[in-house]
């Protein structure tokens, strides 16, 4: 890749790469994970000798970790907030063993456990929520204690006993498409969606340029556009090569749909709406948002209720994958969707993250777990090596923003801004500890205001 | 027992302080000199300076972030960082209390300075000490009792004990009776009194110019981050008047829009408005205030720190502040209800905070996603965002405001002071208000950019809408408003036209309950 710093309006800006994501200020970390994602793959297609890469275990992959990467849509939307959701897995748990024994038991079909399930969810969430928003507890303590309650609710529901679930349901855990149409070696299901997926490309590339000439805003040369859809669309296909060419009868998990159509929709949700934007505007600076008439209360209610639903989707998702609730379902997967969610470049303190970021995270994690398990290591050096990998990756991330200077990658794009002649006194380095100009700034009236009217 | 200028042996003497921050100097050539058991004032407008001087002096700004030279007990220092200061017997205390609310009087007054006994902290020595240190400042509460569960007044008094417990020679006293009421502000400078008596010397930034006047021996002015003059208070038989003359004897330097202003017809009016602190029910911070607005006036509000104008302005904003306790809101007529933020802005009603950084934006947008934040609904369809209009809306703002941006897709933290102000504007301005309350809307920004600012706000006027400023520069209120309203300790002292008013008369009323109200 040729650089031009001295002519920042034409040619290929890494920056815009970043704008695939959605995320303004979080880009270039997203960049960077997504790179440490495609390099990943690649070790590990080379150190296993092809195995990572290969149909069978693509869709095990996705199958293993689609109810994390499930959570972790959820997580992130909560910790932009500001909070964090501890109980999810617990809630995984819980849901789950209702809805085993509704089908089993009290013979529901299927479809009505499964609304079952995400009414429990609501109701779950509405009861966190409650607490969280509305009494005014921090949610580490509200899910902390929700951790505890669901586990042993799930335990207390199913005496400690395993349910076996009917096969019907486990299609959305371990299912794959139907096959239809002429057998010619491939899934047609799976091709089919692959079609989509590239035309949704296109498209979208077609729809950004035009908005971006609505906007006024300058436009990136064709080429830009007609290479990122290429690599893009290249990626897409390979993976339905892949997907459609596994054994007979497999192809793209149908969790992986679920899991598709639910980063479609809170993609949207965030980037899209009144409600997206209010959460980021709750996480960044809720006294801002509550001065703009950000009603706090009720976005603070609204994630953490949202993330319980969620959780009760992983949570039969995880049954219906292993054909059975159990009494340790769940179990840690809190963690692992927030360390999918930091690795993904979202911010400790809130107001930062995307969905997309933390799906890529959550992939780091999952391709990292796969291809080790792959080469034999066992159990306890993965566990180790994923805790460094968090550490590094938000390590990083923190130390190059306190240097005031961009990570690797951002000094790609800021060498490029420093030309655009803003009168910042200081380009990124560290604006925000600038003294103040007055140093009287700390005035009575300022330390006379409450710190907060609520409580977190 | 006080001494007169140059008769007396020097305690300190800071020569030719000069402090700059990027893009500003807050002090240029600054010089005092304290004699030893003397009480010497520092008097200045807000952001003249006085806190930054002290600041340099306490180490906070250590030695090789400023210029000039610090002589104390006759030698020169240079402090790395407060501690080394304290070493040498400087103790500054701040507006805000550095206590530790959950802790006890004793643990506070010996917290980084614990007696020891074999290494571990010798709790009976410390108790015994404290009663002592207690009964000198004249406090005699239980040294158990937490700081939480004492008034501020005595938490001003453990904090001069802590210092006592330092062996301090000079005591800096940063609006030490800001925050106290009449009885125990009196008690705390009869206590300065004492101590000067024991060789003590003090410095004391107030603003309350009458208990200048009553302690201290000799004053310092400063202006704008320079030196003005030093008065000796018995010699030069220095008073109120003397001193507001030499804070604010300047000619206008800022260069103000032309005021063509058309007033119209009354439209909003507070009526009987009464608001208690959010923490201490006891305490009134706007007492039983009442004012009009008429369309295309720009209304000043003057008032010392604390004074009550953020609290007042804040609570009509939807009852941000505070909790409210009584009153009555009226536009073009009608009785409106702000009961939150949102029905405030509603009713046309907005408010730019004096702290953009911490109320006004948040520093991890970017500048599009700032400007609309406070109206989503007017570019949004079934809450669908816009993204297009948005950009569009920005845009129009970046280009009427003159926001120095190449994009409005920049982070607004990549803004400089002036023209983040900018954003924050627009972000009202957005919401198409009738009523503009601008909370100190200048702080923090260079000249050129203030008078931008200013003209803003002239032009948001002649739009007929009404805009309330609130700020600490005289000045600045006297050019670009149209009616001065004063305010002290909650209430409202004084209502003048602009061109009746200067500023003597003003700080007079800012600083004194006598009321003068005349409501046309």
């Amino acid at each position: 890749m040729s650089e031009t710093p001295d002519a920042p309006k034409s040619g290929f800006r890494f920056r815009d790469l970043g704008k695939m994501f959605g995320g303004a200020q979080s880009s270039g970390r997203q960049v960077g994970i997504l790179g440490a994602l495609v390099v990943i793959i690649i070790l590990f297609e080379g150190l296993t000798g092809g195995l990572t890469l290969d149909p069978v275990n693509l869709i095990n992959l996705v199958n293993q970790n689609a109810y994390v990467l499930i959570l972790a849509i959820g997580m992130v939307m909560v910790i932009i907030a500001g909070h964090i959701d501890l109980s999810v897995g617990s809630i995984a748990a819980f849901v789950g063993i209702v809805v085993a024994t509704a089908m089993v038991s009290w013979h529901f079909p299927p479809p009505l456990a499964f609304l079952l399930g995400l009414l429990m969810g609501v109701v779950i969430g509405a009861w966190q929520g409650w607490w969280v928003a509305y009494v005014g507890v921090p949610a580490f303590i509200v899910t902390l204690a929700g951790m505890l309650i669901f586990r042993g609710a799930n335990q207390f529901f199913g005496n400690s006993n395993t349910v076996t679930t009917p096969d019907s349901f486990n299609i959305i855990g371990g299912g794959n498409i139907p096959d239809f149409g002429p057998q010619f070696g491939f899934s047609n299901g799976t091709l089919l969606l692959g079609v989509l997926a590239i035309i949704a490309i296109v498209w979208q590339e077609i729809r950004q340029r035009r908005t971006q000439g609505l906007m006024g805003a300058e436009k990136a040369p064709v080429w830009v556009s007609v290479f990122k859809v290429v690599v893009l669309a290249l990626v897409a296909g390979g993976a339905t090569y892949l997907f459609a060419t596994g054994r007979i009868g497999t192809s793209y998990p149908v969790s992986g749909i679920i899991l598709g159509v639910l980063v479609l929709i809170y993609s949207f949700v965030t980037r899209n709406t009144t409600f997206g934007r209010h959460i980021y505007a709750v996480g960044g600076n809720w006294h801002a948002a509550e001065l703009s008439g950000v009603n706090i209360k009720r976005i603070n209610f609204l994630v953490m209720m949202n993330m319980s639903v969620l959780a009760s989707i992983a949570g039969m998702v995880g049954v219906a994958r292993a054909g059975a609730s159990g009494p340790g379902d769940g179990t840690g997967w809190e963690l692992d969707a927030i360390a999918a969610v930091f690795i993904g470049g979202a911010a400790v303190a809130g107001g930062i993250g995307t969905i997309v970021g933390s799906i890529v995270g959550g992939l780091v994690i999952a391709v990292l777990n796969n291809g080790l398990q792959l080469l034999g290591v066992s159990n306890d050096r993965v566990q180790i090596i994923k805790g460094l990998v968090l550490l590094f990756a938000v390590g990083i991330d923190v130390y190059s923003k306190r240097q005031g200077r961009p990570s690797i990658i951002g000094l790609w794009s800021s060498r490029q801004r420093r030309n655009s002649g803003d009168d910042a006194p200081t380009s990124g380095a560290a604006p925000l500890d600038r003294p103040s100009i007055e140093p009287d700034g700390n005035s009575a009236e300022a330390s006379s205001r409450p710190p907060s009217t609520t409580p977190n | 027992m006080v001494p007169a200028e140059n008769e007396s042996p020097t305690i300190l003497e800071m020569k030719s302080i000069t402090k700059e921050f990027p893009g500003v100097k807050a002090l240029e050539n600054v010089s005092i000199r304290v004699a030893a058991g003397e009480i010497h004032a520092i008097c200045g407008e807000n952001g003249a300076g006085k806190s930054t001087l002290m600041k340099v002096l306490s180490g906070v700004y250590p030695y090789g972030t400023y210029t000039g030279e610090i002589v104390y007990l006759g030698e020169t220092v240079r402090f790395r960082d407060i501690r080394a200061s304290e070493a040498a017997g400087i103790a500054i205390i701040h507006q805000e209390l550095a206590l530790i609310p959950q802790l006890s009087i004793t643990e506070n007054i010996f917290l980084g300075n614990e007696p020891r006994k074999r290494g571990a902290i010798d709790w009976v020595e410390a108790h015994r000490r404290a009663i002592d240190l207690l009964a000198r400042v004249g406090l005699t509460d239980d040294p158990d009792t937490q700081i939480k569960n004492i008034g501020v007044g005595k938490q001003q008094l453990v904090e001069i004990a802590k210092a006592l417990n330092k062996n301090v020679k000079l005591l800096i006293l940063d609006e030490p009776t800001a925050a106290l009421n009449e009885a125990d502000s009196q008690h705390l400078l009869d206590l300065i009194l004492g101590l000067r008596g024991r060789g003590i010397a003090a410095i004391m930034i107030s603003h309350k110019l009458n208990e200048i006047e009553q302690i201290a021996d000799s004053i310092t002015i400063i202006r704008d981050g320079h030196t003005v003059e030093t008065l000796n208070v018995k010699r030069d038989g220095v008073d109120e008047d003397r001193i507001i003359r030499g804070m604010v004897g300047r000619v206008l330097e800022h260069r103000f829009p032309e005021r063509n202003s058309h007033i119209g017809e009354v439209f909003f009016e507070v009526k009987n408005w009464n608001v208690q602190h959010p923490l201490t029910a006891e305490r009134m911070v706007v007492k039983n205030s009442s004012f009009i607005v008429r369309r295309g006036e720009v209304v000043g509000f003057a008032g010392l720190m604390g004074a009550g104008r953020t609290e007042l302005a804040m609570s009509i904003f939807g009852r941000s502040y505070g909790n409210f306790i009584s009153g009555e809101l009226y536009k073009d007529g009608k009785q409106i209800q702000a009961r939150n933020v949102g029905e405030a802005i509603d009713n046309g009603i907005a408010y730019v905070s004096e702290d953009r950084k911490a109320l006004g934006l948040n520093l991890l947008d970017d500048i599009k996603d700032s400007v609309v934040a406070a109206k989503l609904s007017k570019i949004s369809r079934a809450q669908i965002i816009n993204h297009v209009e948005e950009h569009n809306v920005a845009d129009e703002y970046r280009k009427s405001l003159r926001i120095k941006t190449p994009t409005v897709d920049e982070g607004v933290n990549k803004l400089s002071g002036g023209n983040q102000q900018k954003v924050v504007l627009a972000k009202w301005l957005f919401t198409d208000p009738d009523l503009l309350i601008l909370d100190e809307p200048t702080r923090g920004i260079d000249v050129g950019a203030k008078t931008e600012i200013y003209g803003i706000i002239r032009d948001i006027a002649a739009q007929g809408k009404g805009v309330i400023l609130i700020s600490s520069e005289l000045p600045e209120l006297l050019g670009v408003s149209d009616r001065i309203i004063t305010i002290f300790e909650g209430a409202i002292t004084n209502n003048v036209p602009a061109s009746e008013a200067d500023p003597e008369t003003l700080l007079k009323s800012m600083t004194s309950t006598k009321k003068k109200v005349n409501d046309k």
